[in-house]
C-alpha cells in the first residue's frame, strides 16, 4: 500500500473496503460510510485530542540532543501529567526515517532532561534502553503550558509537511490524552452526526490515550501497545445497553475503542462506567464481546492494529482483504483510507443471513440498499 | 441548577468554564462570579506576568497566557482548557478588540484595524469553539447540556458612527452564535449571544475617554446578569431532559 502522505482529515476520494459477517467485500467512497449503520446502531468513537507529544531537547549529562515521544500514563486525571512513560530518540528530525534516526544517549535513573521550558528527571529505565519514565517538574498547569508551548505533535516521515494541532484533532476532539491520533475519527464529520441523527443511528464516545504506533525499534514496537488508560462515560454504557437490549450493534470507530470497551467487559462481560487501563493485547485469540464491527484504517502486517483485526476475521479473509487492499491501491497510515468488518459470522449463526447481500445484476448491496461493486 | 434570580452560592459547582479575556473588565468580573458559584474555572489572557498575577488572587483558577486573534494560539489554548478542566461545559468568548483607538470613522479606519477586530472578536472565537466543540459536545451528552456565550454589543445592532470596526465584527460575531445554535442545538450545545451594556470597563474607557463612569455598569452586575442567565439556559435544559 503507499502511504498517505498529505495531512487531508477527510479527502474526497478517500475509500472504504467493507468486509461484512460472511466475508463479503465492497468498496465504496468513505464518505458513505453512514450507509452502513442500521437505525438502532450504535457508533462509539474515542474522542481524545492528541497532545503535543514530542518534546526536543537536550540530556543534559551528556548534552546531546535527544527528542522524547511521551508514551503512556498511568491515568487520565488531569493533574496526573508530572509522570510519564516516554521513548527517547536521538537528533535529528520526522524528516529521517525513524529507524535511521542516530541513536539516543544512554539514560540511567536520576539524569536531567531539558525540554524547552520543561524539565524532567529519568526515574526509570522499563526494560529497554530507549523507554523510560519521566517525572516533570512543575504544577501540573505548568506542565500543561510547558506541553502546549514547546510540545510538537508526533511527526511522520510518509507525511510531507510538518503536522500542527489542528491537523492531529479530530472534529470531535476532547480530552488531550492520546499521544498519537485518534485516527479513524478522521473520517467523522459534524454533517455525519447530524446525518446518523436523522437515520437513528447513535454516537457515544469513550476517551482512551491512544499511544504511540511505531518507534522504528523491532523490539520496542513488539512491545506496543502499552497500556493506555480510558474513561468510558455513563451516558455511553447507557447507549451500549440500551442498543444490546434491542438487537442494534456495537460499530467502533477506531481499534482504541475496541481495547477499551472489550477491556472494560473483560472481566464479566458487563461494562462500567469509569476510568481503566487498557493492558490486553486483542488478537486471533480474542473473544469479542461487545464490538460487532470496526471503522479503522487500513493497516500493514505485522502491527498490533493489524492483529486486532484477526479477533474480527479469520486469517484467510484478512488476507484477501490484504489483496484488495493492494489490488485496489489503498491509501495507508493516518491519512489513508479505511476498512469496515463486521465480526465474522459464527458457524452456528449462518442461518441469521448475510448483510451485505450479492445480487446478480447490482453487484453489491448493503442491508438492501445499493453500493458499487469491487 | 437552580433557576432562580438569587442564585445560590454553590450553583455552579462541578461547572467546568472557560472565558477569554480573563484579567480585566467583563472578564475578570466573570471569572470572580463563576468562582463564587463553585465552577472550576479557565481563562484566557495575552500577557503572562498579568496571568500569573490573576491566578495567584484567584487560588483554583487555571491561568492560560495565549491570544484568540493568533491561530497558532488556539489549539494550545483549547489543550489547556481541557487538560485542566477534563473537559468543558461553557465556553465565553469575552475577549475582544476595539478596532482604532481612538474610534475612527470607517472612512479613516486601518484596514489592519478591521482585520484585527474581526481576528479577535469573530475570526478568534470561531476557531477556539470549533476546537472545543468535541469536549462540548461530551459535555452535553454526559449531563445537563453546554453553553457557548459569545459577548455582543448594542453596536451589533445600531450603526453607530466611529464604531464601524468593532460593531462590524460583533454584527458578524452575533449572527455566527445564532447559526452556530442552529447548527448545534441538535448536539445539546447552546449558544448564546450576549450584550452586557455599556459597562465601566477599560475597553469602554479607550472607546469613550471622558464619559462618566459613574452612569456605567458596574461588569460585576453584568457578571451576575451572564451567569444567571448561564444558569437559566442550563436549567431549562436539565427540565427538557427530564419531562
Amino acid at each position: 500500500m503507499m502511504a498517505a502522505n498529505l495531512p487531508v482529515q477527510r479527502p474526497p476520494k478517500a475509500k472504504l473496503l467493507c468486509v461484512d459477517r460472511d466475508g463479503n467485500f465492497v468498496q465504496v467512497a468513505r464518505s458513505k460510510f453512514i450507509d452502513f449503520a442500521d437505525h438502532g446502531d450504535l457508533l462509539v468513537a474515542n474522542d481524545a485530542a492528541t497532545m503535543p507529544a514530542s518534546l526536543f531537547g537536550k540530556h543534559v549529562p551528556s548534552g546531546r540532543a535527544v527528542e522524547v515521544r511521551l508514551a503512556g500514563r498511568r491515568s487520565l486525571a488531569a493533574t496526573a501529567v508530572n509522570h510519564f512513560s516516554a521513548v527517547i530518540f536521538g537528533a535529528g528530525d520526522f524528516r529521517v526515517r525513524t529507524e535511521d534516526r542516530p541513536s539516543a544517549p544512554s539514560m540511567e535513573p536520576g539524569q536531567e532532561l531539558l525540554l524547552g521550558p520543561l524539565r524532567a528527571t529519568v526515574e526509570a529505565v522499563l526494560g529497554h534502553p530507549r523507554l523510560v519514565r519521566l517525572a516533570f517538574d512543575g504544577s501540573p498547569d505548568q506542565i500543561w503550558s510547558g506541553l502546549a508551548r514547546h510540545g510538537r505533535p508526533i511527526q511522520y516521515s510518509h507525511v510531507q509537511t510538518p503536522l500542527e494541532m489542528w491537523d492531529v484533532w479530530t472534529p470531535i476532539a476532547g480530552p488531550p490524552v492520546a499521544f498519537e491520533p485518534p485516527s479513524a475519527g478522521f473520517a467523522l464529520s459534524w454533517r455525519m452526526l447530524a446525518t446518523m441523527r436523522e437515520r437513528g443511528v447513535h454516537f457515544a464516545t469513550i476517551t482512551h490515550a491512544a499511544g504511540l504506533s511505531s518507534t522504528g525499534d523491532p523490539e520496542l514496537d513488539s512491545r506496543l501497545p502499552f497500556d493506555e488508560p480510558y474513561r468510558i462515560p455513563h451516558s455511553t454504557v447507557k447507549a451500549i445497553r440500551n442498543t444490546q437490549s434491542l438487537g442494534g450493534r456495537i460499530i467502533a470507530i477506531g481499534t482504541t475503542v475496541v481495547r477499551a470497551l472489550e477491556h472494560a467487559a473483560g472481566i464479566d462481560g458487563f461494562i462500567r462506567a469509569g476510568e481503566g487501563l487498557a493492558t490486553q493485547r486483542i488478537g486471533e485469540t480474542t473473544t469479542l464481546r461487545v464490538i460487532d464491527a470496526i471503522l479503522t484504517g487500513t493497516h500493514e502486517p505485522g502491527t498490533s492494529h493489524y492483529d486486532l483485526l484477526r479477533a474480527f476475521i479469520d486469517g484467510a479473509t484478512l488476507h484477501q482483504l490484504d489483496l484488495e487492499l493492494a489490488s485496489h491501491n489503498y491509501r495507508t497510515h493516518e491519512f489513508g483510507d479505511s476498512v469496515f468488518i463486521e465480526k465474522q459470522a459464527e458457524d452456528d449463526d449462518v442461518m441469521m443471513g448475510s448483510r451485505l447481500v450479492k445480487s446478480p445484476d447490482i453487484g453489491l448491496s448493503v442491508a438492501g440498499r445499493r453500493l458499487l461493486p469491487l | 441548577m437552580k433557576n432562580s434570580k438569587n442564585p445560590s452560592p454553590n450553583s455552579f459547582v462541578g461547572l467546568r468554564a472557560a472565558i477569554t479575556g480573563g484579567t480585566s473588565g467583563l472578564g475578570l468580573a466573570l471569572l470572580r462570579e463563576f468562582l463564587g458559584r463553585g465552577a472550576r474555572v479557565a481563562f484566557v489572557a495575552r500577557t503572562r506576568d498579568v496571568v500569573e498575577r490573576v491566578v495567584g488572587e484567584h487560588p483554583g483558577s487555571h491561568g492560560i497566557a495565549g491570544n484568540v486573534s493568533k491561530k497558532e494560539d488556539i489549539h494550545p489554548i483549547a489543550l489547556q482548557i481541557t487538560g485542566a478542566l477534563e473537559g468543558l461545559d461553557v465556553l465565553i468568548n469575552n475577549a475582544s478588540d476595539l478596532g482604532p483607538v481612538p474610534l475612527q470613522l470607517l472612512a479613516d479606519t486601518e484596514c489592519e484595524d478591521l482585520e484585527r477586530a474581526l481576528s479577535t472578536n469573530l475570526v478568534g472565537p470561531f476557531r477556539l469553539t470549533k476546537a472545543l466543540l468535541g469536549a462540548l459536545a461530551a459535555s452535553a451528552r454526559e449531563g445537563p447540556g453546554a453553553v457557548v456565550l459569545n459577548i455582543s454589543s448594542d453596536a451589533a445592532i445600531n450603526p453607530y458612527p466611529c464604531w464601524g470596526a468593532y460593531g462590524a465584527s460583533k454584527a458578524a460575531l452575533h449572527h455566527l452564535s445564532r447559526i452556530w445554535n442552529e447548527e448545534l442545538r441538535a448536539e445539546g450545545i447552546h449558544f448564546l449571544s450576549f450584550d452586557p451594556g455599556d459597562m465601566d470597563t477599560p475597553l469602554h474607557a479607550l472607546a469613550v475617554p471622558d464619559a462618566d463612569r459613574s452612569l456605567l455598569k458596574r461588569p460585576e452586575t453584568a457578571a451576575v446578569e451572564l451567569a444567571d442567565e448561564i444558569e437559566r439556559t442550563l436549567a431549562q435544559r436539565e427540565q427538557a431532559a427530564h419531562s
